[in-house]
């Protein structure tokens, strides 16, 4: 259990939603329960902060009921629907509520981690208000002067009772404690690899305003011929999209931008045609198709007809013999995801089932819909972090490509016809 | 054409710089053809930084301050990060020949004062010619720093030379950890070779005690604008502020993972497989009926040594799996210790890659660590996938890792600091058992043979790797098989 701790608008929200996205990504079934929405349910409407007020003996007995209702669904996703971390987003200020949780925790056999954002600067927490609480349903019929006031009282109500973690007397939890959006961190007897890997990725995100570009190479030999894989050059469009990307590019003004590319041929090319520094991360290589390596769809149907129905069957976790999965490729890409979010502004060029994994991760898409995102060639997304999410714009840049989308066929039965398998397959020469 | 320049300039359907594949690595590069530098291009490696990063160890003495640094040297080396430690204690060890006691120490012994100066800035000297001069990234500047005017000094050296500075604070306030650590790695040091052990842990104490009255530890507010990590405890609690890049974020994850917790890590490949007996690299067969009866043995041997909670680990490969099974515990499975990708040459014998491919296997000899089989991987693509394998063996306590010649070799090299030019030259024979327990600054080595034959699968470096060599020259080292 992943316990938030902190007054409102420290960011407990933005934090509580990006750990459990960035969880489900790596595979660790993740969930948040937000005690706000369990008070919106109970209270329909929202009137005022004096809602929050300490002596409000009404408010605190709904607001305390809430609270054991989200301990129960916890306890319910934990046993029934086998979640394997549950991140508890709500203020949790006060040592007694801690120990309640801790209580509810040990009884029912499960590890706490606290986590708690500690923010004394006006300006952050103001530009916390506007971005997120302004939207928020408690204030649709508020205008922005009046929310912001209500807002402020509203903290208040907390700032009384607020008992943050401290070193000595909490010294038997384990927590981190992060000062002013990272600027410092204090962590406390972490227990084991996953709240290890919590407390990495928490040290390196941060919410200085970016974006990260995502594209594909430009159109490859290989791909005019409908094979997969392979390291081949770029054709003829291919080169075109490469100057037309490097036009985008300029053209967007980005301040200090850093350009990734993969080891293979055709990201390369297309990064030379930009004219700046570029990495090359083999991370980035595109998914390993092993013993279908360079093979058309029809030729896999033909050669290996019970392979091609398995990946149909789960794309995700298919593995190709002596090749890769999308699981696999996920594992791969956990460093690029790592540093991506150390960036700021970054162009990433990489490739079909690579960009779909990235793409999964910043737009909190399942298992199932990652092998199915649509990254057609000679397109770039734009990806700036908005709010709690993340904005996308999509720039096709113009210049014609085949399409190497393959949607799932009706059939994915290992006994289908081979017209039945190659239903999807898109054209090519 | 100039790449950098005119972009607008149509040039019809040429790209601006041609691309070459490096022979050895098999990297994409512009051909320097048409004169342009080769600085745009940067592999992905670690700390990309243009800033070599000083690092400075900070604590009384006996908190693990060396230790530390060794262990972080060691492993920024082996995730091919260039760094070197620069203990100021062995400067003064060579500046004065024979240590007579505490007093040394004492702050207002004027004279040790001003030598134990000289040698900090004897040993700065040395760090800036490692970073500027020799190609060094990082460098560990391990000493007590107790006082903020030294950590001054330090810090207007570091921007005078365009270092970063990150600093490494240990604070242990318990005695029993501080007395363990004074026996392990204080009384074999070469200041106590003419004590006896209960006269030198006076001695140490009182030494101790000199630096106390000065000890002025980093402080949140005071020094908030520094970067550091704060180790209290031994890792029971960590402050850390202002982490500036990629290299010190990794360094922080690194020093939040490890632990002295004793205990002892047992590496070993899997049993002789079908493949090995025909001479024939990678593949994924499964295990002879010698290597069968190295799995049972395997299963014996680690039953006798009583060992508290093992984990065990094996790669997806059927042969380690095979291994496992018979030593009939639960076991993990990791993709990341599959056996090299031999690509091309998988399943191939040395002499049908002679005869195949003969200049790939001089480049192979040539530069084994660097060199990528064609559509496979490298020993350095190999200790890049193992890093998180690492990362949680260090997190681990007792463990058992099932895995393959080439991974063994890399895990190898990391736990006895091999350098890349011997990594790949490993002795890592089948149906032997590596056992490697912490100790003092370094691993002891236990290495039990389970008296199993197998075949030998180790190929020496040959004396002729000329690409024009002979057929014969190449295969000289070739070990017997079927």
């Amino acid at each position: 259990m992943i316990v938030m701790v902190g007054l409102p608008a420290r960011g407990k929200t933005y934090i509580s939603k990006k750990l459990t996205r960035y969880l489900n990504w790596i595979g660790v079934p993740t969930q948040v329960f937000n005690l706000g929405q369990y008070r919106r349910e109970v209270v329909q409407t929202y009137k005022n902060y004096e809602f929050f007020r300490p002596d409000n003996e009404e408010a605190m007995k709904i607001r305390r009921s809430c609270a054991s209702n989200a301990l129960k669904d916890i306890a319910n996703y934990f046993t029934k629907e086998q979640g394997q971390v549950a991140v508890f987003d709500a203020t949790n200020t006060t040592r007694e509520r801690r120990g309640a949780i801790i209580s509810f925790a040990k009884e029912k056999g499960y590890k706490v981690f606290f986590i708690e954002s500690v923010c004394d600067d006006p300006e952050i927490i103001e530009a916390n208000i506007m971005q997120v609480k302004l939207s928020s349903p408690d204030y649709e019929n508020y205008d922005k002067e009046e929310a912001l006031v209500d807002f402020l009282k509203r903290i208040d109500c907390y700032k009384m009772s607020y008992v943050p973690l401290d070193e000595e007397k909490d010294r038997h939890l384990s927590f981190i404690k992060i000062f002013n959006v990272g600027s410092r961190y204090l962590v406390n007897r972490v227990q084991d690899h996953i709240q290890s890997r919590i407390v990495y990725y928490l040290m390196n995100i941060h919410v200085t305003p970016r974006s990260i570009y995502l594209s594909r190479h430009g159109e490859s030999e290989l791909n005019l011929l409908g094979r997969i894989g392979g390291d081949t050059g770029l054709s003829s469009q291919g080169q075109k999209y490469a100057k037309a990307l490097a036009e985008f590019i300029r053209g967007q003004s980005i301040k200090d931008l850093k350009v990734w590319t993969s080891h293979m041929k055709r990201t390369i090319q297309t990064a030379e045609a930009l004219g700046v520094p570029y990495e090359q991360w083999k991370a980035l290589n595109e998914i390993d198709a092993g013993v279908c390596e360079e093979m058309t769809y029809e030729e896999i149907q033909a050669t290996h007809p019970e392979e091609f129905a398995l990946r149909d069957q789960d794309k995700y976790r298919y593995r190709y013999p002596k090749g890769e999965s999308y699981e696999d490729l996920v594992h791969r890409l956990e460093p690029v995801i790592m540093e991506l979010e150390r960036q700021e502004n970054v162009l990433v060029i990489c490739h079909q089932a690579v960009m779909r994994c990235l793409l999964a991760y910043f737009l909190d898409k399942s298992a199932d819909d990652l092998p199915y995102l649509k990254c057609p060639l000679h397109t770039v997304l734009k990806l700036t972090p908005l709010a709690y999410g993340c904005k996308v714009e999509s720039f096709y840049l113009n210049i014609q490509a085949v399409n190497t989308h393959r949607d799932r066929p009706t059939n994915v039965n290992v006994a289908r016809k081979p017209e039945e398998a190659l239903q999807t397959v898109p054209e090519h020469l | 054409m100039n790449a950098t320049e005119d972009s607008t300039e149509q040039s019809g359907n040429s790209l601006t710089r041609e691309l070459t594949q490096n022979p050895l690595k098999k990297i994409w590069v512009p051909s320097s053809t048409n004169g342009l530098p080769d600085r745009h291009i940067s592999q992905r490696k670690v700390c990309m930084t243009n800033c070599p990063t000083l690092i400075v160890t900070v604590g009384l003495p006996a908190r693990g301050k060396t230790y530390i640094s060794k262990k972080l040297t060691r492993y920024l080396n082996w995730i091919d990060v260039p760094t070197k430690e620069f203990n100021v204690g062995q400067y003064r060890r060579e500046c004065v020949k024979i240590y007579k006691s505490f007093e040394f120490f004492r702050p207002d012994n004027e004279e040790g004062l001003k030598i134990r100066k000289q040698c900090a800035l004897a040993a700065l000297n040395d760090v800036r010619q490692f970073l500027t001069d020799e190609g060094g990234q990082v460098a560990v500047f391990d000493a007590t720093n107790t006082t903020r005017e030294r950590r001054e000094t330090i810090l207007r050296f570091a921007e005078q030379n365009g270092f970063k500075v990150f600093f490494v604070e240990s604070v242990c306030e318990d005695p029993d950890v501080i007395a363990e650590n004074i026996v392990q790695v204080k009384l074999g040091s070469p200041d106590y070779t003419h004590c006896n052990t209960e006269e030198a842990v006076a001695d140490f104490m009182k030494r101790i005690k000199c630096y106390e009255n000065s000890y002025q530890p980093l402080d949140e507010e005071l020094d908030r604008d520094l970067s550091f990590i704060k180790i209290i405890d031994v890792g029971r609690r960590y402050l850390v502020n202002r982490v500036q890049d990629h290299i010190q974020s990794r360094i922080v994850y690194y020093l939040m993972n490890i632990h002295i917790t004793p205990r002892s890590i047992y590496l070993c490949r899997h049993g002789e497989s079908d493949l090995n007996i025909k001479g024939r690299i990678g593949g994924d067969s499964g295990l002879s009926a010698r290597g069968k009866e190295f799995a049972k043995s395997l299963g014996q041997f680690i039953q006798s040594q009583n060992i508290h909670d093992l984990k065990v680990w094996t790669s997806q490969m059927k042969r380690t799996i095979q291994t496992a099974e018979a030593v009939g515990v639960p076991y993990e499975q990791w993709k990341a210790l599959n056996e090299i990708d031999a690509g091309v040459c998988e399943e191939l014998t040395y002499e049908e890659i002679q005869q195949r491919y003969p200049l790939e296997f001089a480049l192979r000899d040539q530069d084994k660590y660097r060199y990528r089989y064609p559509k496979g991987e490298s020993y350095e693509d190999l200790v890049q996938r193992l890093e998180p394998v690492i990362m949680e063996l260090e997190r681990q306590e007792n463990v058992l890792v099932i895995c393959h010649q080439a991974v063994m070799r890399c895990l190898l090299a990391y736990f006895l600091d091999k350098t890349a030019e011997e990594l790949p030259y490993l002795k890592c024979p089948l149906h032997t058992v590596l056992k490697l327990t912490p100790m003092a600054y370094g691993c002891k080595v236990e290495s039990v043979c389970l008296n199993v034959d197998a075949v030998n699968t180790h190929r020496d470096r040959p004396s002729n790797i000329d690409v024009s060599r002979l057929p014969e020259e190449a295969l000289l080292t070739v070990p017997d098989h079927h």
